[in-house]
């Protein structure tokens, strides 16, 4: 039997305390005494997990947690589909990111937009050793020369640009001002600054701002304004999130003036200050600009959550509550036409997936965003950690969305959440590419919740009646009966970790 | 409402009904500030011409879709290789996240790797506690009989030094004094993944065969009669490494996989997971000083290896990726010679059947004209194997490709009248070859999975070789090297020509007259 289909809470709770232990035993003292901060059990009422987090990743521990870069130019920048972003070193960072995101666009690649490209200085010995700044230079003349209708360029560090001491800001200034005030941005996102993608989000933020921002001064709005007017901040459009989700505040009579950065541009960018209200989904990576504009142009900001049924409609009257009567029933008619699709998907799949114990590790909002789906499914989030979380999610987490005795894993590493799945037999396990084989292996179903394991999209209504269908073909699939070899004993465990 | 309960929509169909179409209409009019679509129109049209592929090879500064990666991705291939062996890249830990994103990506299997984890006290320090830490940690956690380091950019810039740093974590107590820690600097700046793998296996032999980093005494070479045999950086690891060791068994030839990839890209899913599975053993690694001959199936992936290991007395060859009969041949024959064995009758009958099916096929590829885009062996080998066919390789690029490469293919170009008009690239990339296709069309082109986006803006179908390969599933099971090799790969050129026949003959009472059901 499943040790997961225990339901007494006190014997989860030792369970999952005693399981915590054991995975601290493999490590020496010194980092077994560093890791314990970062594992716990969830105890109802808490205000936070009771972890900590947004720390320096141990050495040789298989951390999954990538660099600044990834949060800038990967996560913030690079879907900003009008704009060349210049991967700004060594040629690896920007072939290994290269279109690997699915944020997903409409443009004539190449023409007007360039997300799905690799632009790239390729640095070699010679640029290490004399700098790389008449290099950069000489690569803006030539972005201007063949790709004449891009509106932007953002300059992406990688790692050596910082240690060479090279000048992107002036190098950026002086080429924007030869262009006629080009927008040129540099980005200060170097993989070794900061502890996870976290820092590189936060200073991708800090470019907007100072770049996009700070430039355009007092500019009056280039669109028609309505008192509806919203911006999508922190929506990257994996597989249409942000279309998925658009629909809905259209729907519900606002007026949608940008997207960040999914499928977003520089005009909506630079429209953002116009709004009335910033909503926000990925509070992650984009909590630092929602609070600048909020200070400095007066922007509320709310966040919501588009996973399930359940907190579309809780986020839908959140939204409105910040407009008038016309909006509100806006919201309720929403809902209402909603309603029967919802109902027949649970209605199919919640008997397939009732009961099902899930463990996630992912990143960015995902880690709480997605449990409120798994239960509209009738499932059970058992375990949660996010990849470079920070106190203020892990404090969201446990005020709405854990339950009582979940395991959480603050940058898990490849042994703890391997030894974790082995001993709790989830029936379904929600991460990354760098985990979905070593647990497929393992005979355990298991959806990436990056890239969506390239479905979706997952958000909104339209993207819960996808999330549902994945997680019964995930979970029901009938490969997992054939993982055990049917001559071979009946092991007592199915799902083991690499000793 | 498109979405629906018992049709679940997503993404391929989501977005096409006219609400989405409608919505999306509406961003672009009132939000996006675009240029207009006359505009995109004419500078697309631009693009095409002879003026702007002038410009474009004009660039001196600017790399746009390149075909290559960074040294440590090369340094992880080889490790992965070796029983129980655990990369180690010693840098910034947002790499290690790629490499083994990227690994996995391409051959759906895990990829463990570690990483030192350096940050911005590193950069100011040095990394030499991170080596100290992360070696305990990987020792402790991860139980690998060896841990083979490399490096970040990061780590190169700032000068760390891996041998003193490995000497001293040693000595700190991280891992026992005589526990095998190979190492190579691998700077991304420099080269390619195909150079990491040359600095990275020349590290692990070095580390085996020439004392230890001068902790043993290096070892005295006693010559048997084995092959030693480097697969090179390849996306066929799995499939080209079984089927080497099958033709080695038929020969009767004693030899060494180094960097035995093959099981440990392609575990079962039986309820366990492998982390190490198969691979080199330590001791092989270490008696592999004493073959006879080291055989590199790709040149460019060991011009420094090779070299090394012939200054140890052996005998070597190399070859540029071996793929079709000639370069098989020259395969077969090189090893019988090197081994002394006889060439078993089987793999002449295996070499007839390649022949066979080129002579039943190739008069649906003969006189085609095709683009290679690759790493410079791959390259050569896929061109060697087209002219065979008949075929002429009209462009042949390859970013890491060297000057050396350059003339070499110029070479294959004028042995043989396929190659008249042909043309080599080296160091171009794949924002070149978009020019070319527009300028100098050919008949399909052959690549890895980023080729789809140049079959979609040029129309040129892809054929796709190469790594990585994203989009296409379990391609990296199917062997290129050797005669069944050969086979695999015609079939896959002429699945995709007889595939291309068929969509361009399908319209009824205007094309299908040609849409025969026997071709």
């Amino acid at each position: 039997m499943s040790v997961s289909a225990q339901t007494d809470i006190a014997a989860v709770k030792e369970r999952n305390r005693a399981l915590i232990q054991e995975v601290l035993e493999v490590y020496p003292e010194k980092t077994a005494k560093r890791r314990a901060k970062h594992l716990n059990v969830h105890e109802e009422g808490k205000s936070d997990c009771g972890v900590k987090s947004n720390i320096k990743s141990i050495p040789g521990v298989m951390t999954i947690r990538g660099c600044a870069y990834a949060g800038s130019k990967g996560v913030v920048w690079g879907p900003i589909k009008d704009m060349i972003h210049i991967s700004h070193g060594p040629v690896g960072c920007g072939q290994y990111s290269w279109a690997a995101r699915r944020n997903y666009y409409i443009g004539t690649t190449g023409i007007d937009t360039f997300v799905t490209m690799q632009f790239t200085s390729d640095f070699q010995e010679k640029d290490i050793v004399f700098g790389g700044d008449k290099k950069l230079a000489k690569i803006m003349d030539e972005i201007e020369q063949l790709f004449p209708l891009n509106k932007g360029i953002t300059v992406q560090s990688e790692c050596p640009i910082g240690l060479i001491g090279d000048d992107i800001e002036a190098v950026s200034k002086a080429k924007s001002k030869e262009y006629g005030g080009k927008t040129i941005v540099p980005v200060r996102c170097e993989g070794f600054r900061g502890v996870s993608q976290s820092l590189g989000h936060h200073i991708a933020n800090d470019a907007v701002r100072d770049w996009v921002f700070d430039k355009m001064g007092d500019k009056p709005a280039a669109f028609e304004q309505t008192p509806y007017d919203v911006a999508i901040i922190g929506d990257y459009n994996i597989g249409g999130d942000a279309w998925s989700s658009r629909i809905l505040l259209e729907e519900m009579g606002l007026r949608v003036v940008a997207q960040w950065s999914g499928d977003g541009s520089i005009a909506e960018l630079e429209a953002t200050p116009k709004a009335k209200l910033n909503v926000l989904h990925c509070y992650r990576s984009m909590n630092y600009i929602s609070r600048h504009m909020e200070e400095k142009y007066g922007i509320p900001w709310v966040e919501y959550n588009f996973f399930g049924p359940s907190k579309i409609e809780e986020s839908l009257r959140k939204i409105a509550s910040f407009f008038d009567d016309k909006i509100k029933e806006g919201a309720e008619a929403v809902i209402a036409k909603y309603k029967p699709l919802m109902e027949a998907v649970i209605a199919k799949y919640k008997p397939r997936l009732e009961g099902k114990k899930v463990m996630l590790y992912v990143g960015g909002l995902r880690p709480r965003h997605v449990i409120g789906a798994y239960e509209d499914l009738g499932m059970e989030v058992v375990g949660t950690g996010y990849e470079f979380g920070h106190n203020d999610d892990y404090q969201r987490t446990a005020q709405h969305d854990v339950k009582d005795g979940t395991l959480i894993y603050d940058d898990v590493t490849g042994y703890e959440f391997e030894k974790f799945v082995e001993k709790i037999q989830p029936d379904l396990v929600g991460s990354g590419i760098k985990e979905k084989y070593v647990f497929q292996k393992m005979g355990v179903p298991f959806r990436q919740m990056h890239s969506w394991d390239y479905s979706g999209p997952y958000h909104g209504y339209d993207g819960f009646a996808i999330f549902a269908r994945d997680m019964d073909m995930a979970i029901n699939a009938p490969v997992w009966k054939m993982a055990p070899t049917p001559w071979k004993q009946e092991p007592e465990e199915y799902a083991i970790a690499a000793e | 409402m498109p979405q629906n309960a018992n049709q679940v929509l997503d993404h391929f169909e989501l977005f096409r009904g006219p609400e989405y179409q409608d919505m999306l209409a509406r961003k672009k009019a009132e939000f996006e500030n675009h240029v207009g679509d006359d505009k995109v129109a004419e500078v697309r049209e631009w693009a095409k011409t002879e003026e702007y592929k002038d410009l474009n090879f004009a660039r001196e500064a600017l790399t746009i879709n390149p075909a290559k990666a960074c040294q440590p991705l090369g340094a992880v291939f080889v490790a992965v290789g070796f029983e129980q062996t655990i990369p180690f890249v010693h840098g910034s830990q947002g790499c290690v996240a790629y490499y083994r994103s990227h690994f996995s990506r391409h051959f759906k299997e895990p990829t463990s790797c570690v990483s030192s984890s350096m940050t911005e006290d590193a950069a100011v320090f040095g990394g030499l506690n991170n080596m100290i830490d992360g070696l305990a940690n990987t020792y402790s956690m991860y139980k690998p009989k060896m841990i083979a380091v490399s490096t970040t950019c990061m780590a190169e810039v700032i000068g760390d030094d891996l041998n003193a740093f490995i000497k001293t974590a040693k000595e700190k107590g991280s891992v026992p004094a005589e526990y095998d820690v190979p190492f190579a600097h691998t700077p991304a700046f420099v080269g390619s993944h195909v150079t990491g793998y040359d600095n990275a296996m020349k590290g692990v032999l070095e580390h085996f065969w020439d004392g230890k980093a001068g902790t043993v005494d290096k070892l005295v070479r006693v010559p048997n009669g084995k092959i030693n045999f480097l697969g090179g950086f390849d996306g066929y690891t799995v499939g080209n490494l079984r089927e080497i060791k099958r033709i080695f068994d038929l020969m009767k030839v004693e030899y060494t996989i180094l960097g035995d990839t093959s099981d440990v890209w392609d575990t079962p899913t039986d309820g366990e997971f492998r982390m190490y599975d198969g691979g080199t053993t330590l001791e092989d690694a270490a008696n592999a000083v004493h073959a006879r001959a080291t055989i590199s199936m790709q040149e460019y992936c060991t011009e420094k290896t090779l070299p090394w290991i012939a200054g140890h007395g052996q005998e070597t060859v190399a070859f540029n990726h071996p793929v079709g009969v000639e370069g098989t041949d020259r395969f077969i024959m090189e090893v019988a010679r090197l081994a002394g064995v006889e060439i078993p009758d089987e793999l002449a009958r295996e070499r007839g059947r390649l022949v066979d099916a080129i002579a039943d096929s190739n008069a649906h590829i003969h006189g085609k004209k095709f683009a290679i885009y690759g790493d410079p062996d791959l390259c050569y080998g896929l061109a060697q194997f087209l002219m065979e066919l008949g075929a002429e390789p009209t462009h042949v690029l390859a970013t890491n490709g060297n000057k050396a490469w350059e003339k070499k293919m110029q070479a294959l170009f004028d042995s043989s009248p396929f190659g008249t008009n042909c043309k080599v690239y080296p160091g171009k990339d794949l924002w070149h070859m978009r020019s070319l296709l527009f300028t100098d069309p050919v008949d399909f082109l052959i690549g890895n999975t980023y080729g789809k986006y140049l079959e979609r803006d040029t129309g040129t179908p892809l054929i796709r070789i190469g790594f990585p390969i994203f989009d296409r599933h379990h391609k990296h099971r199917y062997p290129v090297w050797g005669y069944q090799g050969g086979l695999n790969v015609l079939v896959t050129i002429l699945d995709r020509i007889f595939e291309h026949i068929d969509a361009t003959t399908n319209v009824p009472s205007k094309t299908d007259y040609s849409y025969d059901i026997i071709r």
